[in-house]
């Protein structure tokens, strides 16, 4: 593409500001976080000695972060599964199935445009063992004694509260992530189904071997999605469950926030933030490269 | 024409930072005239009571003009978050609420952020109209570092009468009396004791009042001084108590605030819940009548003593408004601020010569126990352990009420104390 220099020169003008801002804000308070995390700073005074990987190791030895971990693990998959799974059913249905495909399309994209504060309070209440879904239980004549969100019992590492918090989740998402496979559905020629069918391929083996693989990137920037958000959840588990007993629904982001500003317990918190940052560069890292590798070619 | 677009967002990106620098120095010119207030009384009684103290202060100082810096949320986290950032950045507020005790001194006096208040009560000759073990838990070597405008009491145990009176069965004074009468009243179908721990705090505020029980206030101070073990006998007898009344709270325990169980306990579905005397105004407020739907007796195995919590204002250094702030400070601290403060707010005076025909009956009983009592200082609400330590404190506290591992806690609690406690 044809530039001029004086344009350039204008563009970098523009653009500059904003980089400033964000080196100093962003970037310059990583490194800032980077360095305290290495430090003894544990009250208001700040204390800036070096003490090397302590805070990091302190961190691994205690019950609440590591907990936090597995949960973070466990809910990013199944949040990410149900939301894939369900929102492709859903989205198939609509594709190939329903009329009314705006009604339906609204119907579920709309928890979407609630935050996650709203959907925390109302699933909390939803979900409470005494009042929610299980006095409807009991209304019905069914013995219900789940504890949902203060369910101690766990599978493994895996603690069943967290059962009410996907459910949450997902019922959020669902919909957002129907759109987007609607909109990959969509996006497929006619052709190629229509031949298929000609060449007397069935239903499943349509969805196999052609709507699914040509999905794939869809798929892909889901995951990316979904995955960030779940890696960093904190106000849907703060207004729905808070920690929880024994930090069954406790997540990095709400640790961080009461060791940091509830305890003073600075160098702590920096820590929890640099495993976070860590985190989500995992899944952010590969979808910058495969989309700028995208844009290249 | 083309070149104006990029020079407006230029000017745009200097102009508007000027501004934003601009506003903060029309701030401090105003300094002399006004009062700068922080505090996280936002709702109901707390904020009524703290206009309250506001009128009274107006009525005397008519030309400061009072700003009234209120912070909501988080039962004061997200206050606290936003005072650090000030006092750290060097603009504190005028006058600020703060949890007599640690949570104070801990966190903001020995750190070298505030100025000493004796003088206020010494120039009023107001020593003496506070108990000594409330101005014990205000200094820091032998100076007051804040003034408390109310006190709340921690060992109060409320009760369904009705409950009892139907299970004929006598609120329990001690904790073998206790665990005879959960018992039974379990055995009743009844859920003996409502906790509402969602929040976390309330556990650690069960658990004082059971540590009390066993110790006594001296062992009790003690502990919290690092001068007697986590391991002690007596220390060990009430993590176990503890642990054993777990079998006797209600099943949702974890999905309840503190003050859905205290609502148990008017409600009937519940005998009995430990907390603070908030519940009194709580109870006042939905209407609930003493005597019938609710009563209350210390905690067992606390009587003669009385844990208190306190909300205090304090004078940091290079406060914009410092002449103001004394002023407001001898408001807090006068016989007429408390007076009108409190009986809004459903707390009694720090001072013991408060007017006793402007507080209701429970008040006036806790008046009467906070003049003749042993005070100690409560861990729930910072004023015997600093912030640092009490969040750590509920980390473990989490833990134990689910598991109920006396050993594991032990071990736990005596690693935080060693870390955290003065030294």
């Amino acid at each position: 593409m044809y530039c001029p220099k004086q344009e350039t020169r204008k563009g970098l003008l523009v653009v500059l500001p904003l980089s400033a801002v964000l080196f100093v804000f962003v970037y310059g308070f990583i490194l800032w976080s980077l360095k305290v995390s290495f430090s003894a700073w544990d009250g208001i005074l700040p204390n800036m000695n070096f003490i090397g990987l302590e805070n990091y190791r302190r961190l691994f030895s205690s019950q609440r972060f590591v907990t936090d971990l597995f949960n973070t693990l466990y809910f990013t998959l199944f949040f990410m599964v149900v939301c894939i799974v369900g929102g492709f059913f859903l989205s198939y249905l609509l594709y190939s199935r329903l009329r009314a495909e705006a009604l339906f399309r609204t119907i579920y994209l709309f928890p979407l445009s609630l935050s996650f504060v709203v959907t925390g309070v109302l699933w909390r209440w939803v979900l409470s063992p005494e009042v929610g879904v299980n006095a409807l239980f009991h209304m019905l004549g069914f013995k219900a004694s789940f504890g949902w969100f203060t369910s101690t019992q766990s599978f493994g590492k895996f603690n069943y509260a967290l059962i009410s918090l996907i459910i949450a989740a997902s019922w959020q998402y669902l919909g957002y992530t129907m759109a987007m496979f609607l909109a990959g559905l969509r996006g497929i020629p006619d052709q190629i189904i229509e031949s298929a069918e000609l060449d007397g391929a069935g239903e499943f083996r349509i969805i196999r071997s052609i709507l699914l693989p040509m999905l794939k990137p869809i798929t892909f920037s889901a995951m990316i999605v979904l995955g960030h958000i779940s890696l960093k959840i904190f106000d849907l588990a703060y207004a729905m469950t808070g920690k929880g007993p024994a930090f069954v629904t406790d997540f990095p982001g709400l640790f961080m926030f009461e060791t940091t500003f509830r305890g003073n317990h600075y160098a702590e918190g920096a820590a929890i933030s640099i495993i976070m940052l860590l985190l989500i560069a995992l899944v952010i890292i590969p979808y910058l490269y495969s989309t700028f590798r995208g844009e290249e070619t | 024409m083309t070149k104006k677009p990029y020079l407006f967002v230029l000017a745009l990106c200097f102009v508007l930072p000027a501004l934003l620098f601009a506003g903060g120095n029309q701030e401090s010119e105003n300094s002399g005239k006004s009062l700068e207030i922080f505090s996280w009384w936002t709702a109901g009684g707390e904020a009524e009571g703290l206009q309250a103290m506001l009128d009274v202060f107006h009525e005397k100082y008519p030309d400061i003009e009072i700003i009234n810096a209120t912070v909501a949320g988080g039962a004061g986290t997200n206050a606290k978050a936003v005072l650090a950032t000030r006092m750290q950045g060097g603009n504190p507020p005028d006058a600020f609420q703060v949890h007599a005790g640690h949570e104070l001194i801990d966190t903001w006096v020995v750190s070298g952020y505030m100025e000493p208040v004796t003088f206020i009560l010494k120039e009023n000759g107001w020593m003496d109209k506070f108990p000594k073990d409330v101005i014990d838990i205000i200094s820091y070597k032998g100076e007051v570092y804040s003034i408390p405008v109310n006190v709340h009491r921690s060992n109060v145990m409320w009760y369904n009468p009705k409950l009892f009176k139907d299970n004929g069965l006598e609120p329990p004074k001690n904790m073998d009396e206790f665990f005879t009468v959960a018992e039974k009243l379990k055995a009743a179908g009844v859920t003996p004791l409502a906790l509402g721990d969602t929040n976390g705090w309330p556990a650690t505020h069960l658990l004082e009042s059971v540590i009390l029980a066993s110790t006594g206030p001296e062992k009790y101070r003690q502990l919290w001084e690092r001068k007697v073990s986590w391991s002690d006998p007596d220390v060990q007898e009430a993590l176990e108590n503890y642990a054993k009344m777990m079998n006797y709270t209600n099943s949702d325990h974890a999905a309840l605030t503190n003050m859905d169980a205290a609502g148990y306990v008017a409600e009937g579905k519940a005998a009995m819940n430990v907390m603070g005397d908030w519940v009194a105004g709580y109870y006042k407020s939905q209407d609930y009548t003493q005597g019938v739907d609710w009563d209350w007796m210390p905690t067992p195995g606390t009587q003669g003593n009385f844990i208190m919590l306190s909300d205090s204002f304090g004078l940091a250094k290079n406060a914009p408004n410092r002449e103001n702030v004394i002023k407001w400070l001898e408001v807090c601290a006068s016989k007429e601020g408390q007076d009108a403060f409190n009986p809004i707010k459903g707390s009694i005076p720090s001072r013991i010569d408060g007017d006793r025909s402007k507080y209701d009956a429970y008040l006036n009983a806790a008046m009467d126990d906070f003049a003749s009592n042993e005070i100690v200082p409560s861990v729930a609400h910072g004023a015997a352990v600093s912030e640092a330590w009490i969040t750590k404190i509920n980390d473990i506290m989490s833990v134990f009420t689910t598991d109920l591992d006396v050993k594991k806690a032990t071990i736990e609690f005596q690693a935080v104390a060693d870390r955290y406690a003065p030294k």
